[in-house]
């Protein structure tokens, strides 16, 4: 079942290893060199689509964008890093496309080992970078065409991929315009048409919503909805947490160049332990209110005090607001604002790091 | 059980041989940037022609024409129109060759960094460095290509050409080569907005002591001038003309000529791949 999640359990790094390589970064060249892989090359199978052990990436300046990331992903699932700018998922992303040489470590894509054979790796993957990075100098079908050019389909192949891209994509009647004439989802659409022109194994999206109206966003999450039912493996960033929530089959959660959990998106929301998160203000003491709402709930109920505001996280969902009432008057407390909500990724990442997820 | 990945399971899955592709890709992109030069040829055509258009006209048509030529006595000014021939071609040439490689980098470099697009084709990096500079150098013959039949129709006085085929046929080549990985270094080496300054600080340099509008040789009174201008590469470009095309006319050994060409073509592929690297991977 290619489609299907894996049931891996959440993941997070281990102090141990992790103070392993920071040694290792330290004394290994940070800049590119055409093969620094020392030693063995990892022997990439082809069950995991995506294999990366210890991979790491320090830049000059001593700046550590990724830290020992074990990471595997199986044919046909969408996979989401999900993290703040600067997490280092771009740099992660760089990696597995060949683009960032890896200070340590060891990445497969497509069952190539990224770091030793660059070359055959991109025969494997399509990618839609950060910004935009058509072609300038060619017009939206040229850029189509010679993209398949370059990937080995001959004249007459390009030009029926070309085609039907376009047609796809719903860009045909812009065939013969200039790139510089898009909006920016017309131009999104097309780098996400180019990238999977020479029917690549995997696509790395990075950010590829980033920027876009709502609207092109969800035309976006449909095409690779499609993408996906057609068996392509999708890895992507976001740093939008329902794009990761709606789009992905698992989740990666990054902060500071780490994973820090890992599971599909119900698996990550579970692991907050609550399954409604109620937010209550109130004229009275926070504390005192945090107590008693506690007290009166019962079992599971815990709260926490931030803002002046109480968060209380329940196991159950049923008749929730009536019952925050009851016992905030039963204890003498004025509500003045109470809302109720599921769990989110931005939850889970709150509950990791401290910190909120955007910017 | 996994399956470890090795050449057949990489076949089944469609893979190319490495190499393969790698040409296959790098033909591509040639004729991609062809592609862009034919959509571009009337901007290229004016870029190529107007500079030595205008150098044979005011050299070789007005100056004579106005009592005023270079060179002194009517046989010398004939001679002038002989000799400024080569260096017209090696002009225009390092200048195609540059500019055709440099500039477009300024924008693949750019903030949109569209450059990794290209060199997300299946082959190395070095590869498509590569490609830069043969692109670079097919414009550049076509420039070089251009000056000739301007050469002999503008001039006022006579153009003694005499074509040395297997100098020209191997000269060519290799001016074209060093020009584009002259253009290649130029565009790698320096930030991307700084580029068009380069135009001012290295090109035009080069194009003045370049032993264009006099033989090398012709610098002895100048002594420190004729030792400081060897590390110009235009200088072995116009002397490899001048051999290529002249007879009678003074030149550089013919060893020192394709040293010099040869020399600065490796020095400057290996320098601007490099550069190329360095920009693409971090």
């Amino acid at each position: 079942m290619p489609n299907a999640p894996r049931g891996d359990k959440p993941l997070r790094s281990r102090p141990d290893e992790r103070s392993t390589t920071s040694a290792q970064n330290t004394t290994r060249n940070p800049t590119p060199t055409r093969d620094p892989v020392e030693g063995q090359a990892l022997a990439c199978d082809l069950d995991n689509v995506i294999m990366t052990v210890g991979l790491s990436k320090t830049f000059p300046g001593g700046i550590r964008a990724v830290e020992a990331l074990d990471l595997t992903v199986a044919a046909g699932e969408i996979f989401g890093l999900l993290g703040p700018n600067g997490a280092g998922k771009t740099t992660t992303v760089g990696m597995l496309s060949t683009r960032v040489v890896p200070s340590a470590g060891n990445a497969c894509v497509g069952g190539v080992d990224v770091v030793a054979q660059p070359a055959l790796a991109k025969q494997a993957i399509g990618v839609v970078a950060q910004s935009n990075t058509l072609d300038r100098s060619l017009t939206v079908w040229e850029n189509l065409y010679y993209h398949c050019r370059y990937f080995g389909l001959d004249k007459g192949a390009a030009r029926a991929r070309a085609d039907e891209l376009l047609e796809q994509f719903h860009l045909a009647d812009r065939a013969k315009a200039d790139v510089y004439a898009l909006s920016g989802g017309m131009a999104q659409r097309l780098m996400v048409a180019r990238s999977i022109s020479h029917r690549p194994h995997i696509l790395f999206l990075d950010e590829p919503t980033a920027g876009l109206d709502p609207q092109s966003r969800l035309a976006l999450w449909e095409i690779l909805r499609e993408l996906h039912g057609e068996g392509l493996t999708v890895l992507l960033t976001t740093h939008y947490m329902e794009e990761a929530d709606q789009l992905c089959d698992r989740v990666a959660i990054m902060d500071h160049g780490r994973i820090l959990a890992l599971d599909t998106p119900a698996g990550l929301k579970a692991s907050v332990g609550a399954a409604t998160i109620a937010r209550v203000a109130t004229t009275g003491d926070p504390a005192a209110l945090a107590a008693a709402l506690t007290a009166g709930l019962g079992e599971g109920a815990r709260a926490e005090i931030g803002d002046g505001v109480v968060t209380v996280y329940l196991k159950g969902g049923d008749g929730v607001v009536p019952r925050i009432v009851a016992h905030a008057e039963a204890g003498g407390f004025a509500i003045t604002d109470l809302s109720v909500s599921e769990p989110t990724l931005e939850t889970v990442f709150i509950t990791l790091t401290g910190k909120e997820l955007r910017e | 059980m996994s399956v470890v990945a090795n050449v057949e399971t990489r076949r089944a899955m469609g893979f190319r041989p490495t190499r393969a592709a790698g040409l296959i890709a790098f033909w591509a992109l040639l004729l991609r940037d062809l592609r862009v030069l034919q959509k571009t040829i009337v901007v290229f055509a004016i870029r190529t022609v107007m500079q030595p258009l205008l150098l044979v006209f005011v050299f070789t048509y007005v100056f004579p024409k106005i009592g005023q030529g270079v060179g002194g006595s009517s046989q010398s000014e004939a001679s002038f129109s002989t000799l400024l021939m080569a260096g017209v071609v090696g002009t225009s040439m390092i200048f195609q060759g540059v500019q055709a490689v440099a500039l477009p980098l300024v924008q693949e470099f750019g903030y949109t960094r569209e450059i990794e697009d290209r060199v997300m084709a299946p082959m190395p990096v070095w590869g498509v460095a590569v490609e830069k500079i043969a692109a670079g150098a097919v414009q550049a013959l076509i420039a070089g290509l251009v000056v000739f039949p301007l050469a002999a129709v503008i001039p006022a006085t006579p153009v003694h050409l005499h074509v040395h085929w297997v100098f020209l046929l191997t000269i060519a080549p290799i001016a074209a080569v060093l020009s584009a990985a002259l253009g290649l270094t130029m565009g790698t080496r320096v930030k991307p907005q700084q580029v068009p300054l380069l135009f001012a600080i290295v090109v035009l340099p080069i194009t003045f002591l370049g032993a264009v509008y006099y033989p090398w040789a012709a610098l002895a009174p100048i002594r420190w001038l004729q030792v400081l201008v060897l590390v110009n590469p235009l200088v072995y470009m116009c002397e490899g003309f001048r051999l290529s095309l002249t007879s009678g006319v003074q030149h550089m050994p013919i060893w020192a000529i394709y040293a010099g060409m040869i020399g600065f073509t490796v020095v400057l592929t290996w320098v601007g791949i490099d550069g190329f690297r360095r920009r693409v991977l971090s």
